[in-house]
């Protein structure tokens, strides 16, 4: 039955032709553009992707309404790998980008913006960084023992999903910081396109966000029920209970 | 006159037939023929009362009728039915107009669908912060949680959520450190 979501079937050009912001997400699976008529499957046999889990991805991100299943023909084992791609992607790509971008404008809009914007964004960048160094640090490598059957889910607190929407909701308030209470005449230009940069960094994060929300959280649960022999259930009520 | 009515409906026999039932009992703003863009149009057009055919809602009609509540809590969302409609997303509206209702009963239904939604403000918003929303906002961005605002202005925590909450809606921005770059600007920091 055809769905409307994207298969294994479907073009790559097509899919990010339906949803241009996938042009980000395709190399976080290390899947290079160039890419032609091929199919979503043949690239990532090429690639030696899982297609199941590529799909989840670009479909999640892509379909406010798309149902979320963690059934076994998804392999997740590519999961953590790609969150770390994006996690590399945020700390060395676009906040570099947006700092630049804000310490300029903050020069020249005079010293009481300077400073300001120079320590929202030195918390913001400290933030952020905390906040993977410790998805890093503690939930990976305990994931990865659960992978291999071993360990427990205990370290990993279920707070850590907060923590993430706060990252996105301090960032979205920056946009309009910028557009409502700076002079903005000398700038106009840089002005706009950095407002441009992080209202796409936010939702991009947002996404992140509801990546970790609705299959890593699920994901870990299922594990660990694995781990300690029980039955899988309870991961579709994590799921459930999460979900607004 | 009670409240400015938006109709949403493709049908030009129905519009006028609404116009023509409504003139002098709303401020009747101009009719739409479908439900693009609705959503970011609200601020604009303002209306207290939307009636709309459910034909027109984008599939999860559930999804936008959700986002048109959050964008404007006070208005009333009516359903104009004329044929049958899942039940579930007629659940979801406020009130519904069946078509074949009779031409003065129309104006009543609107009228009492205002009463299930919660109170517009009646005074022009204002947006300027009020001194106790300034104190509290200083706090904020002086790293305060809301329970030490409390205490130190002899306030109930649930008034310093409601100050804050009438902060983020006045300034738009909803995080402590946007708050803080706020406060800096406007030069309310000692």
């Amino acid at each position: 039955m055809k769905t409307g979501f994207f298969t294994p079937r479907t073009k790559m050009a097509d899919m990010i032709a339906a949803n241009h912001t996938l042009i980000l997400v395709v190399p976080r699976f290390g899947i290079p553009l160039g890419f032609g008529e091929k199919s979503v499957q043949e690239l990532c046999a090429q690639y030696g992707q899982d297609v199941g889990f590529f799909l989840l991805v670009c479909n999640l991100y892509t379909f406010s309404d798309y149902p979320v299943s963690l059934h076994e023909n998804v392999d997740l084992s590519g999961l953590i790998p790609y969150l770390e791609a994006s996690h590399r992607y945020y700390l060395n790509e676009r906040l570099p980008h947006i700092v630049r971008h804000l310490t300029s404008i903050g020069d020249r809009a005079g010293q009481q913006y300077a400073a300001v914007l120079h320590k929202f964004i030195d918390d913001y960048r400290k933030e952020v960084t905390d906040h993977f160094d410790y998805e890093e640090r503690e939930v990976f490598p305990c994931i990865q023992q659960l992978q291999k059957g071993k360990g427990s889910a205990a370290q990993i607190a279920a707070t850590f999903l907060d923590s993430h929407s706060d990252l996105v909701e301090s960032l979205s308030d920056l946009p309009q910081i910028l557009y409502k209470y700076l002079p903005g005449n000398p700038m106009v230009e840089e002005l706009s396109e950095l407002v441009f940069s992080i209202l796409q960094l936010s939702s991009d994060l947002e996404k992140h966000a509801l990546l970790e929300e609705k299959v890593l959280m699920p994901y870990v649960t299922q594990l660990s029920a694995q781990a300690s022999g029980q039955s899988v259930q309870s991961a579709g009520m994590v799921d459930e209970r999460r979900s607004r | 006159m009670s409240g400015n009515l938006l109709i949403v409906e493709p049908s030009d026999i129905i519009r006028e037939g609404l116009f023509s039932i409504l003139d002098g009992e709303f401020n009747l703003l101009a009719p739409l023929r479908n439900a693009n863009d609705l959503v970011l149009r609200l601020p604009v057009l303002q209306p207290d009362i939307l009636l709309i055919n459910p034909t027109l809602l984008p599939v999860p009609a559930n999804m936008l009728l959700a986002d048109l509540r959050q964008a404007r809590p006070s208005m009333s969302i009516v359903g104009l039915v004329y044929q049958y409609i899942d039940p579930g997303i007629l659940q979801s509206f406020t009130a519904l107009l069946d078509i074949r209702e009779p031409q003065n009963h129309v104006s009543q239904i609107l009228r009492d669908s205002l009463a299930a939604t919660p109170e517009a403000s009646s005074e022009e918003e204002n947006y300027e912060l009020s001194d106790r929303e300034r104190e509290v906002l200083i706090l904020v961005a002086q790293g305060c949680s809301s329970k030490e605002i409390a205490d130190r202005l002899f306030i109930s925590i649930h008034t310093v959520n409601t100050h804050r909450k009438n902060i983020t809606r006045k300034t738009g921005i909803k995080s402590v450190a946007g708050l803080t770059v706020y406060a800096t600007l406007h030069n309310l920091l000692p």
